[in-house]
């Protein structure tokens, strides 16, 4: 088969009848355009809104959760192997919320390759006394360097810094919601009781808005330090460790394996969050059907002026044919043009489909709950140009397919003869 | 003695639709190369069909059709079509060029299919037959800027582009007047005479008919002289 030649051929058949060809690519432009956008877009947006629980959630959270223990004491006596132990009224031991032993499980977690990093966590509930008014909230004992660094701490504090938690000595970040309640100014004393009944008095350092209003009416922050000398704790007193895994998918077996080495609880972030996970995947699963509905109408439309095209193009077909062209040259020009077409109007829907998405990345789009966020988000992954790419070569092929395969099957006699 | 070209053995022919027809009856006959050969007949008899048989884009027959002593019968479609580019070439009643081409690029798309060539020498083999035909002038012209009596010489040109064993023609002169008809005549006979090119034109011009070499008398189907 003379490759050359046929491309030749086709490309003057297209050129005949360029407005045709204008407006089968231009169906495929605008499909693969409004694909590449709307993807960009949808994903973009999940990606911000997955962002606003998972990018702050770690991936694994190594707790002690309250509970009954599993072993009371009279079943791990020796004396009492034999019995059958029957023990009434049993109920949770809060005393362990430590997590024991955490310096050497910090040191494990440095050396372990699956992680990215750790982060050190105390999180306790307090009074933060306003007047005659008492407003329950938790403090969250961080370590605000690596809170920063894997959970974006600094990232959402709106007024004030983050890092001056460390700087200054009994310092607080307040949500905002609990600033506004309280009246508190950046600079102001807050005081705080603590579930032990001891008062304290923390300086506001500055103001935080993760995006989600409850959240932030009861949140606030202060240095892993400052809530351990709140609760009258030593230096070791931790009750979260928070890890940062390199992939994200390896969390619930790490989590499994983490829970037994460390008899602690261990959560992953797909147990947690699993609500949005599910989320995400249906918003993904809508774009992509109503892009691919897109390209698969532009196909019908490939289709159908190729259809017309063989049918005004019989008489050459005849002639191709009689001079000497088999049935798959024949096929084979009409599938070149449907691809031509499949091809540069693919092409030149990710240029469009680029550029859309960067006018919709300037969009403002500024919202009181996400602080971050000045425009609207879009996603540049690659892979939707990928499939776009393939896709549009696919549908075009599809629908090139059949027409050519006509064209092919003609038979130049009953043309010739017909005239 | 020459070599015989072209041979048909017992053809007959049906057609099936709306009842079974015999349209041609045990036709056997042989081309030797160089002879300039008319099939005449009323309109009916069956000369366009035994033509399109003998070209090989009909196989829907009995009997045996032997281009250079190979039978066409039993080969694929794709090879039919290798020996109508290599070995026929075919003038139309309608001139049926190829209107998105310019007039050489018609003449050259048999040539660049045979690829036995360069497209350079193509063209240059392709300019050489516009030349022979005096139609040089047109090449680089659109196949639908011409006319009538111009088109089918430029459809004779692409017909000689690879310099086929034998050159088939339906009713070549049927649409032209009497001038450009005797104009593309002059053609064929300076072509069988000069060149030795072996020429089969069904006609029912009994004027052209009868000037050529050989004629093949045809009725209801038969060759009757």
């Amino acid at each position: 088969m003379n490759t050359k030649l046929i491309f030749s051929i086709a490309q003057s058949l297209l050129i005949a009848r360029w407005k045709q060809t204008l407006v089968a690519a231009i169906g495929v432009t605008f499909s693969i355009t409004m694909f590449i956008a709307l993807l960009g877009f949808m994903t973009g947006l999940n990606d911000l809104l997955d962002g606003l629980i998972l990018n702050r959630s770690p991936h694994i959270r190594i707790y002690n959760e309250i509970k009954p223990t599993k072993n009371q004491p009279i079943n791990l006596s020796a004396d009492y192997t034999n019995h059958y132990n029957f023990i009434q009224s049993v109920k949770s031991g809060g005393s362990r919320q430590e997590i024991y032993n955490s310096a050497a499980i910090l040191q494990t977690l440095k050396n372990d390759d699956r992680v990215l990093g750790y982060s050190p966590k105390i999180t306790t509930p307090v009074f933060f006394n306003d007047g005659t008014i008492d407003i329950a909230g938790i403090v969250n004992g961080i370590d605000v360097l690596s809170e920063s660094k894997l959970f974006h701490f600094t990232d959402y504090i709106t007024a004030g810094t983050g890092t001056d938690l460390s700087k200054v000595s009994n310092s607080i970040v307040l949500g905002k919601g609990l600033a506004e309640k309280l009246f508190a100014e950046i600079g102001d004393m807050v005081q705080i009781t603590t579930v032990k009944g001891e008062r304290f008095p923390l300086k506001v350092v500055g103001y935080f808005q993760s995006g989600i209003r409850d959240y932030d009416k009861t949140q606030s922050y202060a240095s892993i330090i400052t809530v351990q000398k709140l609760m009258g704790k030593a230096g070791n007193y931790i009750t979260d460790i928070q890890v940062k895994l390199k992939n994200i998918n390896a969390a619930p077996a790490v989590a499994k394996e983490y829970s037994q080495f460390f008899t602690a609880d261990a959560e992953d972030i797909q147990t947690a969050n699993a609500q949005y996970e599910t989320g995400s995947f249906i918003r993904t699963l809508i774009s992509y059907s109503v892009g691919i509905t897109l390209l698969i109408v532009a196909g019908f439309g490939i289709y159908n002026i190729l259809n017309m095209m063989i049918y005004e193009k019989m008489d050459s077909i005849a002639i191709l044919k009689a001079t000497g062209f088999s049935g798959t040259d024949v096929k084979w020009i009409f599938l070149v043009i449907a691809l031509s077409i499949g091809f540069f109007g693919g092409l030149a829907g990710l240029l469009f489909g680029f550029l859309l998405s960067v006018v919709i990345d300037q969009v403002p789009f500024v919202t009181a709950s996400l602080p971050t966020i000045k425009t609207y988000p879009i996603n540049y992954n690659p892979i939707f140009y990928g499939i776009a790419t393939g896709f549009s070569l696919i549908t075009t092929y599809l629908a090139g397919w059949f027409p050519s395969r006509k064209a092919s099957k003609a038979d130049p006699v009953i043309i010739i003869r017909g005239k | 003695m020459s070599a015989i070209i072209l041979e048909a053995k017992k053809i007959n022919k049906y057609f099936h639709d709306p009842e079974t027809v015999r349209v041609l009856t045990d036709i056997s006959f042989f081309v030797k190369k160089g002879e300039f050969v008319s099939v005449t007949g009323k309109s009916g008899c069956g000369k366009s069909t035994l033509l399109y048989i003998l070209s090989t884009m009909d196989t829907d027959y009995e009997g045996e059709l032997l281009i250079e002593d190979e039978s066409v019968r039993t080969k694929k479609e794709a090879q039919r079509a290798a020996i109508r580019n290599e070995k026929i070439g075919f003038v139309f009643q309608f001139h049926y060029l190829l209107n998105e081409f310019t007039v050489l690029k018609n003449v050259m798309l048999p040539g660049l299919k045979l690829n036995k060539y360069p497209a350079k020498e193509v063209e240059h083999r392709a300019m050489e037959k516009l030349t022979m035909l005096g139609i040089e002038k047109l090449a680089l012209k659109n196949a639908n800027q011409i006319s009538g009596g111009e088109k089918q010489r430029v459809a004779i040109a692409r017909a000689l582009i690879n310099d086929p064993q034998i050159i088939m023609g339906d009713e070549p002169t049927g649409n032209l007047d009497k001038k450009n008809s005797e104009v593309v005549f002059d053609i064929f006979k300076q072509l069988a005479e000069e060149y030795n090119q072996t020429l089969l034109i069904v006609t029912h011009d009994t004027g052209f008919s009868a000037r050529t070499h050989r004629i093949i008398e045809m009725e209801d189907g038969m060759i009757i002289g």
